[in-house]
């Protein structure tokens, strides 16, 4: 195994998360920044015999948003959970921000999961359930209140705290699981599927709202979704995985310029993108190993690596 | 404008007078056969004489119904309380609760009617080994239903609490326990009536008079004089008891979940 090469690529340097900052407009998209998560072959066998996941190699770097897109049973879902550290790997190991996972949680070292479904708390209402993880980590009231009303707002649900989750659409839901998300202040964001069961419009919203978050409160975000367009929409990188057994197939950047809105969801390089992750999608379905051939004519930009 | 309000269209009004119409033209008719036929008060009693009976022996059926009540409330805190605590006990972990199951089950499956001669002998008191045996028939609703529900804890939200490091107390407090209230109140509308039922049965094993003469003995009482008409006013009062019990836990029910629960709110529209 190739456990000894603990340090990725460019992790010497520090300079270009100053660098991005500079310029306000284009994202300095990774492998430069600083590992947040980094993924060293780590591999998944349940019990029962399933390969979930054969050795999968990943660096998330410091402000990405990266996307993990693949079709039923590509194991994006047991990666993210593993990188949530409710999974264990079987094999191979994970570091987070060059550590073990006794550091998370502390500040600046956040890391907060986003599910499916809101999963609130049905007895309690919106504000208690926001409020939840500062209430288990014993933050008084009185400042913790603040920091709910706070969220709260930032999710556009301020007039909302009072109400109980089954007043509110499955949007609003949701908003109140993000808003529950950021209270707690996160660095890294991870996010299973969490707008699937929602209507495109909404869906729409919900992802232009997160990238503003994204964007504004310098986040790291690692999302699942099997959907094309929010992949491209919100991503900075693209991780296709394909199925049977679990494995990345491959990774496409979105060298697209932020903040981003929906006029890029009408954009030809948008479409370009699209096509070349449905592509490489068909391909994933197929269970055909990825080769250069197939995907690279179709392709808009010429920005496909080839996974390591 | 009364006039014109179409009250046989308002559904409170409907909700309560169908079955009360049902119930007066049962009476009726049970009322017509028995004078029609004439058939002897020590037979069937017309509802009437029943009513009159209940009026004249009333100090005497409403102090024995006082006493029953009394075990039934005693037994039902006792169950509600004790059978709490065992559920809590066996969430504590699978092997305690594989462990002690069937034990709690051999209760619910053994006729209290053939333990209570046995605890009547080992308890002295009345009052206490009637409340014993009711406590048995009431708890298993109480106990099955809170350790259901403190084990059905959605995932995600008990993933939620480990990620946020809760404590088990925390976990057990702000999760697991509100989790459980709907299937405990259910619980508790099923062992309301048990209790009733297992301090009727209780008594008629029993069979005591004096200090405890509770509704069951004056029934006995009344057979054995073939005092029918009695006998029916007994029972009427252990019915009305045992619905009046059931609508005090659906209440209750209402009070604590109604916020929230889906059995508790109405279809939204």
């Amino acid at each position: 195994m190739m456990s000894a090469t603990t340090a990725p690529v460019a992790l010497a340097t520090t300079q270009p998360a100053a660098a991005a900052d500079t310029q306000p407009t284009v994202l300095a998209t990774t492998p430069s920044a600083a590992p947040v998560v980094e993924v060293l072959s780590a591999e998944k066998v349940f019990p029962n015999g399933t390969r979930a996941l054969e050795p999968i190699d990943l660096t998330v770097g410091q402000g990405e948003f990266i996307t993990l897109l693949g079709p039923s049973g590509c194991g994006k879902s047991t990666l993210l959970k593993m990188v949530a550290h409710l999974i264990e790997p079987s094999e191979g190991r994970l570091r987070w921000w060059r550590g073990g996972h006794e550091s998370v949680g502390q500040p600046g070292r956040k890391l907060v999961f986003v599910f499916q479904d809101a999963t609130l708390m049905p007895w309690a209402n919106v504000a208690t359930n926001v409020r939840l993880p500062l209430d288990l980590a014993r933050v008084p009231r009185v400042q913790s209140d603040p920091r709910v009303d706070q969220a709260l707002g930032t999710v556009g649900l301020g007039q909302f705290g009072r109400h109980f989750p089954r007043q509110l659409s499955g949007g609003m839901q949701m908003r109140a699981s993000i808003a529950r998300a950021l209270v707690d202040q996160p660095d890294l964001l991870l996010m299973d599927e969490p707008f699937g069961a929602l209507d495109e419009i909404t869906r729409n919203r919900l992802d232009a709202d997160l990238l503003r978050l994204w964007w504004e409160r310098k986040l790291t975000i690692l999302f699942v979704t099997h959907s094309i367009y929010e992949a491209v929409f919100l991503s900075t990188r693209v991780i296709v995985m394909a199925a049977r057994p679990g494995r990345i197939l491959r990774e496409v950047v979105i060298d697209e310029p932020h903040p981003r809105d929906d006029s890029f969801r009408v954009s030809q390089a948008f479409a370009g993108y699209a096509r070349q992750l449905q592509q490489l999608l068909i391909e994933a379905s197929d269970g055909r190993p990825g080769d250069d051939s197939n995907a690279t004519h179709e392709s808009a930009s010429p920005m496909v690596n080839r996974t390591h | 404008m009364a006039a014109q309000t179409p009250l046989l269209y308002n559904p409170a009004f409907v909700r309560i007078l169908s079955p009360l119409l049902v119930g007066v033209a049962l009476l009726l008719t049970w009322e017509g056969l028995v004078r029609f036929y004439e058939v002897p008060k020590y037979l069937v009693p017309s509802p009437s004489l029943i009513a009159l009976t209940l009026v004249e022996d009333w100090r005497l059926l409403f102090s024995a119904l006082l006493i029953t009540l009394k075990v039934t409330f005693l037994a039902f805190f006792l169950a509600a309380v004790i059978g709490t605590l065992v559920a809590f006990i066996f969430v504590q972990s699978r092997w305690i609760e594989r462990a002690f199951f069937p034990y709690a089950v051999l209760l619910q499956v053994t006729p209290v009617v053939a333990i209570a001669p046995l605890i009547i002998i080992w308890v002295k008191d009345p009052l206490p080994a009637l409340v014993i045996c009711a406590t048995i028939v009431a708890i298993f609703p109480i106990i099955s239903n809170t350790t259901l529900g403190l084990r059905s804890v959605n995932p995600g939200l008990l993933n939620l609490f480990r990620m946020n490091k809760a404590s088990r107390w925390q976990e057990l407090i702000r999760l697991r326990v509100p989790t459980a209230l709907p299937y405990f109140f259910g619980g508790l509308r099923i062992s309301s009536g048990l209790a009733l039922i297992g301090a009727v049965v209780a008594e008629f094993v029993a069979g005591t008079g004096g200090t405890a003469a509770g509704l069951a003995y004056q029934i006995l009482q009344a057979g054995f004089q073939i005092n029918i008409p009695r006998l029916f006013a007994a029972l009427m009062l252990i019915t009305v008891a045992g619905v009046a019990l059931f609508l005090l836990m659906v209440l209750l029910s209402k009070w604590a979940l109604g916020q929230w629960h889906e059995s508790e709110l109405k279809a939204e529209t």
